[in-house]
């Protein structure tokens, strides 16, 4: 059986008929080819596939894709300017170099931009705390942090 | 995943309606536990009913000195709730030490609930708090909810809607965490309630339980020393590759200690 799913992503509407069972991360990947959006762990801990669904960061690989309808989703495609200027969060991991492999970071800079939209002056503690979602197994994290807690800086002015 | 079908209600009672027509149907809230379930192939239901567009399953009131929380109402609100701070800190502080933050921005109060996880936090929380869990049939004080390992008292067709949390005079929440998961591995919840100390520990058996000789003792001195020589029997305890059963009893005395300091500390 199929239904059919309606969102919005990267403020663009999109529509597919799709099993009941597609998770969510594989419509954004396979249907819509936004392949930005990584599976990781595919058990929920690594956090590679962070999206925004209305403006709070999830992980696309622990819902379906019916949960996701009639929601506005935010991939890492949408995330920087249409004339491909970086957002706040990614100039400032571009800035302080806080990607080694680069396979976590779509998932880090979604995580960060809800994290620093919930703590606007994040301690370095309470960025490691908050970002407990998402793993680096490059493990540099050092820079991470350095950066959200610049990008945080750049926000508030 | 195995294949089911989806169906999307608009109220509690046509979920209700859906849940008692098949043969394994199942609600999903937010799923965090479910849908990871499902995926490791652990879970095989017929149907899911999507609980996720009820708009009268969410929401947080205070009402005098209750706090009433919607089913569906995310950890991630519960803990950024200003309402919630103010009249339960640590419930506040549990919800936002759950899983991680974008677990928090999904998961729901009810689902973790009925889930009755033996290392989720909430049925510490409700069972520390001695809260009353509101369903579509009936109110069930959080006493007689928890049945067990992934059990609780409610029956076929039953919906939990709210719980209802009486405001404690002081309250804390410890866990000592699994890193990796953020499951409790022993999580205890302490609080000073009109009706009497409450102890709840979640993580260190199948199923939430309450230590009424620390209760006493608390009851006697709230104090940390009141509790520090309290031991409970490692005997049916949860024994694993994380903690075994002796060091899951130890930890429960030492979280006890910490979780009154905390409730000291305000």
């Amino acid at each position: 059986m199929t239904v059919k799913v309606s969102m919005t992503v990267n403020g663009k509407a999109v529509s597919a008929e799709v099993e009941e069972r597609t998770l969510l991360v594989n419509y954004i990947r396979e249907n819509l080819r936004l392949t930005g959006t990584h599976v990781g762990c595919d058990t929920a801990q690594c956090g590679a596939c962070t999206v925004h669904l209305n403006g709070r960061a999830i992980k696309s690989c622990n819902i379906v894709a019916m949960q996701a309808e009639g929601a506005d989703i935010l991939t890492i495609e949408g995330v920087a300017k249409s004339d491909g200027t970086l957002n706040t969060m990614q100039e400032a991991f571009r800035e302080h170099h806080a990607l080694q492999c680069g396979f976590c970071t779509p998932g880090m800079v979604l995580s960060a931009m809800d994290l620093v939209k919930n703590f606007p002056d994040p301690s370095e503690r309470e960025i490691r705390e908050q970002l407990d979602g998402n793993l680096c197994r490059c493990t540099g994290y050092h820079n991470i942090v350095k950066a959200i807690k610049a990008a945080a800086a750049t926000m508030r002015g | 995943m195995y294949s089911f079908n989806y169906n999307r209600v608009k109220s509690v009672a046509e979920a209700a309606a859906a849940l008692v027509k098949g043969e394994d149907v199942k609600l999903l809230a937010g799923g965090q536990s479910l849908i990871a379930t499902m995926k490791l192939r652990l879970s095989k239901p017929s149907d899911l009913i999507d609980l996720g567009t009820i708009s009268e399953l969410r929401g947080i009131k205070v009402e005098g000195s209750t706090v009433t929380i919607g089913a569906m109402t995310r950890h991630a609100e519960v803990a950024a709730s200003q309402e919630v701070k103010k009249a339960i800190p640590a419930l506040a502080s549990l919800a936002g030490s759950i899983a991680d933050r974008q677990i928090r921005n999904m998961g729901t109060m009810g689902g973790s609930v009925a889930h009755n996880d033996p290392s989720a936090d909430y049925p510490a929380g409700l069972l520390g708090l001695g809260a009353t869990i509101q369903t579509n049939k009936r109110k069930i004080a959080a006493d007689d909810f928890f049945k067990g390992m992934f059990e609780t008292a409610l029956e076929n067709g039953e919906i939990i809607t709210a719980v209802s949390f009486p405001v404690p005079k002081r309250a804390a929440y410890i866990k000592f965490k699994n890193p990796a998961s953020r499951y409790a591995i022993v999580g205890v919840f302490v609080a000073e309630t009109a009706s009497g100390m409450r102890v709840a520990v979640t993580g260190a058996s199948p199923g939430v339980f309450r230590v009424p000789e620390m209760e006493k003792a608390l009851a006697a001195k709230f104090a940390p020393e009141s509790v520090a020589n309290i031991k409970v029997s490692d005997k049916g305890l949860n024994s694993d590759i994380h903690a075994k059963a002796d060091y899951r009893a130890h930890l429960v005395t030492v979280m006890a200690k910490r979780a009154v300091e905390a409730a000291l500390r305000g």
